[in-house]
């Protein structure tokens, strides 16, 4: 089974490098992109019966660190 | 005193610190590898050294602090132990829930390195005890991600409970409320993003950072 982790950073948690790209893109020329906020993605290829509390553990034992960042888990 | 010190793949200031150790104890710490399971015997002090443990890879500290050695380390921490974690120690002891809140990007998105001022906002925990409270120290810092985030109401109570051990003095990074160094609730873990390992003798250009060994050594004797 495939999985799909995106981890984004919570709101009201400052983000200065999504700051330096939405400078970078209107420095290209691309107007009105208000704000930008980076996160991560992983792919993970993991066995059938992973169950959905086993993957929620590695999220917040490893993945995110739920002080600063959210998760959610799409399956491919 | 005898002391360790924690090293893991990517650590760099593992022998800055074990030379200031030495220097200050009069005894070589031991060197302890990331893959062990235990600490060594009759320690009274474990260091977590700077540098980019694992390159940084997740985030700063993340791969480490799962590490076999950092849970021994955890154990010895609740049962009172001295921990000390500098710069990448401190990334680490966050990620491994000994401190609370995290260490960002710096907001100006550089790698800052040079020398600080600090403000010592706690003079009486055992890692203190060498600086009059209130007293400003320079020490350098070197790093990338020192930007301290916790949320407000966590801020409240490290500060209320008198925790934050050192403030920067001037802007470096980001911080919130200018953190630059915190306590655990007992006291006897400090993590803190300057390195005071590379100011101990003259020659590095002070010896502000030396006062934080000798008030440990003399405070836990």
């Amino acid at each position: 089974m495939k999985l799909r982790i995106i981890v984004t950073l919570k709101n009201g948690v400052l983000d200065p490098q999504g700051k330096a790209i939405q400078h970078a893109l209107s420095g290209l020329g691309f107007d009105g992109v208000h704000d930008v906020r980076a996160g991560k993605l992983f792919e993970l290829e993991v066995a059938d019966d992973t169950s959905d509390a086993a993957i929620d553990e590695m999220c917040r034992k490893l993945l995110a660190n739920t002080v600063i960042e959210n998760y959610r888990v799409e399956r491919a | 005193m005898k002391t360790a010190v924690i090293v893991f793949p990517g650590s760099n200031c593992d022998r800055d610190i074990a030379t200031a150790l030495e220097d200050v104890t009069g005894t070589a710490p031991e060197m302890v590898w990331h893959g062990e399971s235990a600490l060594p015997a009759g320690i009274g002090l474990v260091a977590l050294p700077g540098g980019f443990s694992y390159g940084d890879y997740l985030r700063c500290g993340a791969i480490s602090a799962r590490s076999p050695i950092v849970r021994a380390v955890v154990e010895a921490a609740e049962r009172g132990l001295p921990v000390i974690g500098i710069c990448n120690g401190f990334q680490i002891l966050t990620e491994a829930g000994l401190l609370p809140g995290a260490l960002m990007r710096n907001s100006g998105l550089n790698f800052v390195c040079r020398d600080v001022a600090l403000t010592v906002d706690n003079g009486q925990s055992i890692f203190t005890s060498g600086y009059d409270g209130g007293e400003t120290i320079t020490v350098p810092v070197a790093h990338h991600d020192g930007n301290y985030f916790a949320d407000a109401e966590t801020l409240d109570r490290l500060e209320g409970e008198g925790r934050v051990a050192f403030r920067y003095a001037e802007d470096v990074n980001g911080s919130a409320r200018a953190i630059a160094g915190l306590l655990n609730p007992a006291g006897n873990v400090l993590g803190m993003m300057p390195h005071p390992e590379r100011r101990i003798e003259p020659a590095h250009g002070g010896t502000d950072g030396r006062r934080l060994f000798e008030g440990l050594l003399e405070a836990v004797a």
